[in-house]
């Protein structure tokens, strides 16, 4: 279960950063959606997998799955949320400012 | 007391400013002049003290670093604070009639106040980072000096050229004091040259003796590096007589000198040192020759002078190093003098140029009379009233006395350093006579001159005049000198007393005295025949100066620092991304290999066919995006991948992330669906196949970096868990049963608060975003 969801995540990785590199601001931030996907997969497949009860005390159960992986995630989700939802009405701006999308376009050499 | 004096003229300058402000009818030099003529008149009552026995003055300032303000006072470095006081005070009241008080005064001696007291510095200190200190802090005074004329463009360049090349030597020079202060344990000097075997011994005795070197020989303006020195001649006439001519120049000569008991009697320091110093003599001397300008002459010739004695100390015998040390004065007194006489020039004719002037004779007498002495003692011209002479002579029998010395390098190159040494001072005697001869015989070309030039007044004579009496003291009288000044002084240096004395005359029948005559006839020769062989210049050095060459090192260093940065600096950010990414999954993939990071554990959790099926979704999914050049399925993919995470968490028993997840997927796609209204349609864009090879290179490293490091993270497990601890006391700490929410709003509530900062600051950002266009105003 781990090595696959370790496969998993690598994939989502490469996809997102596959896209990240392309030229059209939509589809870098579909990067970065992919990218934060499989960062939180990341740190579940770290939390590792041994069987368990949700974290939910309750009489009788022995066995629980971590909890902490999870409340991590949750903060990572919202965080990534406001990023992503930022992203794009920037890219939206962006394109209203310059008239284009395109990132080679976008590009400053001018003062760097 | 030593300790103020030396930074006296620091604090004096820093009132340097005001009395010039406040008191504009006096000369602000008037008051400056207090300052060195009393540091001399002190040093001159420390003689006595130090001709028995070395003073040690000591300050502690950063001791635990081993660096305190300790002054070591012996005859050398009185000898040196004795010119750069006494040829100071002089230089100052040059100053006062040579400087108009339209100029800027106050800048000018708050440079040349900084300027003594770094020099000062120089000489005194015992520990090497405060030398070093001081030593820099010359470079820096010398560079505002020499663009005191900051509106000229060649002054700017001079001064720039100078700062480059002396503070590449001082950094190298630091490099070498600090590598022998560590060999030896100790950061002061004195400490360094009684351990000299240590150093000498040392397998890195070479790079340390050639970084420390270097640092004298840029500073002392030897070959290659003495190319900075002529255009350093921007500077205000004073300030080349004092910097370039009687003390900063003889920083690097004072440090070799001071060190040759640390290096001396090593075959490489003697090489190196001997065979740079006749080098820059005879390439100092022949470049002199071609010079046009007055100031330019005396630059050349101060090279080489510095040459001469460079090679002397390099000499390393009894006579070489009594020669050098009174080399050292003379020089001092006789180009001092021959500076000052160009500053008159040039300030009666208004040209400095030898193709305008000659025939001044008539019109400056005392002028002229002053520079004979100073030139003539410079040629070294045989009448036993002029210093330059006695120095000279004794360099020729230092260096024909080097065949009297035992050691293989020694006999290897005893019979061609008297033919070097009488070369290099037949061109000496060539230019003297050119900068005498053409600027003060021949026709007088008034219509070429801005005005009818005459004596000027007796203020400024008085400077060049007091070093033209030195100059015949120290030749009729020169007991008194060596007893009290040059005989400490070659002890400091070599450690123990010599046994040399200054003759008038060394009579008939020596080789010397021949070699003097040598330089005489075929000087004189080779001056009344120069127009028939002035073109040699063109081809040596034809177009290889050190200056064309060292234009042609700044430049391509520049040229080629900007053709480095344009390739990687492109302001596409996609490739800084690349470059980002690409060097952390090649930094991870490396470490991860040379640290045998990898580990397999195949032993993991068993997985069911529904979680293998939508691990499975996902992945195409995510694959698919890149292929699909839709903007609504693109959109509707990412939203599967999504979903597909909340069901793996379902499946991993984790119903708040699951929830989560759900809720913001959701909004994620209802926005992405809502901009895409506004953005353009995706095009498929040309790209590159390098390009793209170069992108899913990159991007499957990374994600191999990742999978590699989860899988084996998960093999190698090393600690248990924190969390039974909150499994334990979710209810009993914080009074709930689901630990998950426990631990975001109690155990780590900090980050929950935070993270509603982010989506407050998100949220705010949007609406700032929306509602305000660029100039700020409502939309």
């Amino acid at each position: 279960m781990e090595i696959i969801m370790s496969i998993l995540s690598g994939v989502l990785f490469t996809c997102g950063i596959y896209l990240i590199l392309q030229k059209r601001l939509l589809q870098i931030i579909i990067g970065t959606g992919l990218l934060s996907h499989g960062a939180h997969l990341f740190i579940l497949t770290m939390g590792g997998f041994p069987p368990g009860a949700p974290p939910i005390l309750k009489y009788g159960v022995e066995v629980y799955r971590d909890p902490l992986p999870q409340a991590l995630i949750l903060t990572s989700i919202v965080i990534s949320f406001g990023v992503t939802s930022f992203l794009l009405v920037l890219a939206y701006k962006t394109y209203r400012a310059n008239k284009t999308d395109n990132l080679e376009d976008l590009r400053g050499t001018e003062h760097e | 007391m030593l300790h103020f004096l030396i930074i006296a003229p620091l604090l004096i300058a820093i009132l340097a400013p005001f009395l010039y402000k406040k008191l504009k009818s006096v000369h602000t030099g008037w008051f400056v002049l207090v300052v060195p003529l009393f540091i001399f008149i002190y040093l001159l009552s420390l003689i006595r003290t130090v001709i028995h026995k070395p003073l040690l003055l000591q300050l502690n300032w950063m001791p635990s670093l081993g660096i305190n303000y300790d002054l070591y006072v012996d005859g050398l470095s009185i000898l040196f604070g004795l010119l750069i006081s006494g040829i100071g005070t002089l230089v100052v009241f040059y100053s006062i009639y040579y400087l108009h008080k339209t100029e800027k005064l106050g800048h000018f001696y708050v440079y040349l106040l900084m300027f003594m007291s770094a020099m000062l510095g120089v000489v005194f200190s015992d520990n090497i980072f405060v030398f070093y200190m001081f030593w820099e802090f010359t470079s820096l005074s010398s560079f505002l000096l020499i663009g005191f004329w900051n509106h000229r463009h060649k002054s700017r360049y001079g001064a720039q050229k100078s700062m480059l090349i002396t503070v590449f030597g001082g950094l190298s020079m630091l490099a070498g004091l600090i590598w022998m202060s560590l060999e030896v344990g100790s950061s002061s000097i004195r400490v360094l040259i009684q351990n000299s075997e240590i150093i000498t011994n040392s397998p890195y005795f070479m790079p340390m003796l050639l970084l420390v070197l270097l640092g004298a020989f840029t500073k002392s303006a030897q070959f290659p590096f003495h190319t900075w020195l002529p255009d350093a001649m921007e500077a205000p006439t004073p300030v080349s007589a004092y910097l370039h001519s009687a003390t900063m120049v003889k920083a690097g000569i004072y440090l070799v000198a001071r060190l040759s008991l640390l290096f001396a009697g090593t075959d490489e320091f003697f090489l190196i040192v001997s065979g740079f110093g006749l080098l820059t003599l005879c390439w100092g001397s022949y470049m002199a020759v071609k010079q046009t300008d007055l100031k330019g002459i005396l630059a050349y010739s101060t090279i080489s002078q510095l040459g001469m004695i460079m090679a002397m100390l390099g000499f390393g015998t009894g006579i070489a190093v009594f020669a050098a040390i009174f080399h050292i004065l003379n020089h001092a007194t006789f180009k001092g003098s021959l500076f000052m006489v160009a500053g008159i020039v040039d300030h009666e004719t208004g040209t400095r140029d030898i193709r305008r002037l000659g025939g001044l004779y008539t019109l400056m007498p005392i002028t002229a009379t002053l520079a004979i002495f100073g030139v003539f003692s410079m040629a070294g011209i045989p009448l036993p009233i002029m210093n330059g002479f006695l120095s000279k002579e004794m360099f020729f029998d230092a260096a024909v006395d080097l065949r009297l010395e035992s050691g293989s390098i020694y006999q290897m190159v005893a019979p061609f350093f008297p033919i070097i040494a009488v070369i290099g001072s037949i061109f000496t005697f060539v230019y003297s006579m050119i900068l005498f001869f053409k600027t003060f015989t021949g026709k007088l070309q008034l219509s070429k001159l801005e005005r009818k030039p005459h004596d000027p007044p007796i203020g400024m004579l008085i400077s060049p005049a007091v070093l033209v009496v030195l100059i015949v003291v120290i030749a009729l009288f020169p007991g008194p000198f060596n007893k009290y000044l040059l005989t400490p002084a070659v002890t400091a240096v070599m450690g123990e007393v010599p046994h040399t004395k200054i003759y008038f005359w060394h009579g008939f029948y020596n080789a010397p005295l021949f070699m003097s005559l040598i330089v005489l006839f075929t000087g004189t020769l080779l001056y009344l025949t120069r127009d028939k062989w002035l073109h040699v210049y063109n081809r040596l050095p034809g177009r290889w100066s050190m200056n064309k060459t060292y234009d042609y090192v700044v430049n391509g260093i520049f040229k080629g620092s900007t053709v480095l940065t344009n390739s990687y600096m492109t302001g596409s950010l996609r490739s800084y991304f690349r470059i980002i990414v690409g060097f952390i999954a090649i930094i991870g993939l490396y470490t991860m290999y040379s640290s045998n990071g990898f580990a397999l554990n195949i032993n993991s959790t068993p997985f069911s066919l529904p979680e293998f099926l939508v691990a499975l979704t996902m992945a195409v999914a995510a694959i698919s995006i890149i292929f699909v050049h839709n903007r609504i399925a693109a959109i509707l993919i990412l939203g599967v991948v999504g979903y597909g995470l909340s069901l793996l968490f379902v499946f991993y028993s984790a119903p708040d992330l699951a929830l989560t997840q759900l809720i913001v997927e959701t909004v994620t796609v209802g926005l992405f669906l809502l901009c895409f209204y506004h953005l353009p349609e995706l095009k498929r864009d040309k790209e590159t196949s390098g390009n793209k090879l170069f992108n899913l290179v990159v991007s499957v490293g990374f994600g191999v970096l990742i999978t590699l490091i989860g899988i084996s993270s998960h093999s190698s497990k090393w600690f248990k868990p924190i969390s039974d601890y909150f499994l334990e006391n979710s209810y009993e700490l914080g009074g709930g049963n689901n630990v998950v929410n426990v631990i975001l709003v109690d155990m780590r509530g900090l980050d929950t608060m935070l993270e509603i900062c982010v989506l407050g600051i998100a949220a705010l950002g949007i609406l700032a975003m929306i509602k305000y266009n660029r100039k700020g105003d409502l939309e």
